[in-house]
């Protein structure tokens, strides 16, 4: 890492940092707050990995590296805000107030989506790489339409950063100076593929050439990730256009269960990459600045033991939907194939017809 | 009854125009439709009169244009879009089948997918490639989207408006070389639902369903027929997805013969399922096999050979000679 071109607010030391642009503007409530979430989203999402291992996930997708990334963002997120999501976007959807059983409806394959979005201002889990970055822009020009202050978040990483659709909505929102913020997280794997494959540059340096301001921020300092997207979040909604975040960080795990990192990085990568891990750089400052007692510390370790014992149970409990339910919602309005469909289901008793 | 005589083109602008006057979250975006009104100038004069935040020149982008219709139907707006040319819309087919075709479905019917991608496709324009395509099949073929055309101005007129007024997205297809020819209006009452195949002519020996432009020649066709004394009964299909099949089997059931006509090669086609769904559900009643009259399987020649590549009035009397000779 090129430190002078990162903003951060905590060393991997759990040392406050200086910065010039920027400074922390959080309680030591509000820290400790944020430490729950990612001890909580890192419980949960070891949880998946382990759900998946037992065959009862098609897929998990794990965020272990990445949750200062997700909970400073998603804690600066406005009740208002609208944000368009990947299918790696765990600690969204928990700041967003999803309960965690929804977002495994994708992965237990008992759902495509798993949530309401509009009630939750979280878009459903875009899986084609990049196409919710376009989705995202044209959510904000309808913002700007209907003259509101809210702001919209397109989340992607690394890998989707060559999108078309990505590149597309970057060009989009600097032309309409549509009130999004692009929070890439550059966890610098996709897949198997390394970061620099895709980009020669930061890719940060992206935005300038598309004409709108971009920050790398270290993506493993729940700090600074927070005062970043917030600065951004509020560009957007009072007219000043787009901001691309770059949140320098890491996949600690696989890509999926599917994958074997062990095939294409070297140990020594993701040993120094445990050194700034993001949730004990935020305990170091709530244990030495904030004097947290350990009990308390404790106390939400055991909440997000309970969290993730109660998230297996509903995940078990989850069964397999009544093939007929395949038929709703494919279309809004009434359509010959559709009921065709599910006489057939219904004939062949597939289905008692109850949906 | 209120009608009026205007080409397909200025049809299709009034329907707009209409459209955005009763409703103010009907946006239109595409490539070149404000001041200059869209190399077609569908859109003329609208931007002038709706403003730019309603009538958006689009940066030159197809995905995007597409990919930012469905933020903006997900926040509540209703946007046609004009791709400029059929053989431009292949860069918005991932938008178009992985995001607009399944996000109603994939957020349990909260999200409103009701938007329009206008089309203007076939032949028949003496254009350079990319300008003459029949790209229909490949969104009938995907749930989730309806895929309808127009085959005169007065359909022009009502079925962009009902296409706009419908909570499902639609390919909205468009016969280019149709644009100038003038019809009758009736401003006052829609002719038809959107869905509806539509009988042209009537007739007692063969069926022949077509749509877009291949209808103006099958008329022809059945003109020629019938001087032959073979009564041709015209079928314009109209929604090319779904089928209206009901109507489609009341006319084989009189008729006892099919011939489908169509642009686009055989393989996989409109065509192709008009003559599948009606073999199967009136065997009985045909006396010939269905027969297609198509495009050749080959890439949209250079247009100096397209009329010896779209269907032209002898390769369809050709076909009504073999059904009926059959």
């Amino acid at each position: 890492m090129a430190d002078e071109e990162l903003v951060q607010l905590l060393s991997p030391e759990g040392e406050r940092v200086t910065q010039k642009d920027y400074e922390s503007t959080l309680s030591g409530d509000q820290i400790f707050g944020f430490y729950r979430d990612m001890v909580i989203i890192r419980r949960i999402c070891n949880e998946g990995t382990s759900l998946q291992r037992q065959g009862q996930l098609a897929l998990w997708a794990p965020i272990q590296g990445q949750e200062a990334a997700q909970i400073g963002a998603g804690r600066a997120l406005g009740p208002m805000d609208f944000t368009f999501p990947t299918y790696r976007e765990h600690g969204i959807a928990w700041c967003r107030g999803i309960p965690p059983v929804d977002w495994f409806r994708l992965f237990r394959a008992v759902s495509n989506g798993g949530w309401d979005p509009q009630k939750y201002r979280h878009s459903v889990p875009t899986v084609v790489l990049g196409n919710q970055a376009l989705n995202a822009v044209g959510y904000a020009m309808g913002v700007q339409r209907d003259g509101a202050e809210e702001a919209v978040v397109a989340f992607f990483g690394d890998g989707a950063s060559s999108q078309g659709d990505v590149l597309e909505s970057f060009v989009w929102a600097a032309s309409f100076n549509a009130p999004v913020v692009f929070f890439l997280q550059n966890n610098q794997w996709a897949i198997s593929e390394p970061s620099s494959l895709q980009a020669k540059i930061p890719l940060y340096h992206r935005a300038e050439g598309f004409g709108f301001p971009g920050v790398r921020v270290d993506g493993n300092d729940v700090l600074a990730v927070y005062e970043v997207t917030r600065r951004a979040l509020e560009l957007a909604r009072v007219g000043g256009g787009p901001t691309l975040i770059e949140a320098f960080t890491y996949r600690m795990g696989a890509h999926t269960t599917s994958d074997d990192p062990t095939r294409y990085r070297v140990d020594a990568e993701v040993e120094v990459w445990k050194h700034r891990d993001p949730v004990e750089r935020v305990k170091s400052l709530l244990v030495h600045e904030y004097k947290v007692k350990k009990t308390a510390l404790n106390e939400v370790t055991a909440e997000a033991e309970a969290m993730a014992l109660q998230l297996r149970e509903d995940v078990l409990a989850m069964g397999r939907p009544d093939p007929i339910t395949m038929f709703d919602h494919a279309y809004a309005a009434p359509h010959p194939l559709i009921d065709e469909g599910r006489r057939e289901m219904i004939e062949m008793g597939i289905s008692g017809g109850s949906h | 009854m209120a009608t009026t005589t205007m080409t397909m083109a200025k049809a299709l602008n009034e329907g707009l125009r209409r459209a955005m006057e009763k409703n103010k979250k009907v946006l239109l975006m595409g490539e070149d439709i404000g001041k200059l009104g869209g190399v077609f100038r569908i859109t003329d004069g609208l931007q002038k009169d709706f403003g730019e935040d309603r009538v958006i020149d689009a940066p030159l982008a197809e995905s995007a244009i597409v990919g930012t219709a469905v933020g903006l139907a997900i926040r509540g707006y209703r946007t046609i879009v004009e791709i400029q040319f059929d053989g431009f819309v292949y860069p918005a087919f991932d938008q178009i089948v992985s995001q607009v075709a399944k996000l109603h479905k994939r957020s349990d019917g909260v999200y409103n997918m009701g938007l329009v991608i206008r089309l203007p496709f076939q032949g028949g324009i003496g254009a350079i490639e990319h300008h003459s395509e029949s790209p229909e099949a490949y969104f009938a073929q995907t749930a989730g989207l309806r895929v309808v055309s127009c085959s005169t101005a007065n359909d022009a007129y009502w079925m962009i408006q009902q296409s706009i007024e419908h909570d499902d997205p639609i390919i909205f297809c468009e016969p280019m070389s149709r644009y100038w020819e003038k019809g009758e209006v009736d401003l006052e009452n829609p002719p038809h639902g959107l869905f509806d195949a539509v009988v042209r002519r009537e007739g007692s020996d063969v069926t022949i369903v077509g749509y877009g432009a291949s209808l103006k020649t099958i008329l022809r066709a059945a003109d020629t027929a019938q001087t032959e004394g073979i009564s041709v009964e015209v079928i314009d299909a109209r929604s090319l997805a779904p089928l209206d099949l009901d109507t489609m089997i009341a006319s084989i059931n009189k008729t006892g013969r099919l011939i489908a006509v169509q642009e686009s090669p055989h393989t996989a086609s409109v065509g192709s399922e008009i003559v599948a769904e009606l073999s199967e559900r009136c065997f009985y009643s045909l006396r010939a096999p269905g027969v297609r009259v198509s495009g050749y399987h080959v890439p949209y020649p250079p247009t100096r050979l397209e009329d010896d590549y779209r269907p032209t009035v002898d390769r369809i009397l050709d076909a009504v000679d073999r059904v009926m000779g059959f």
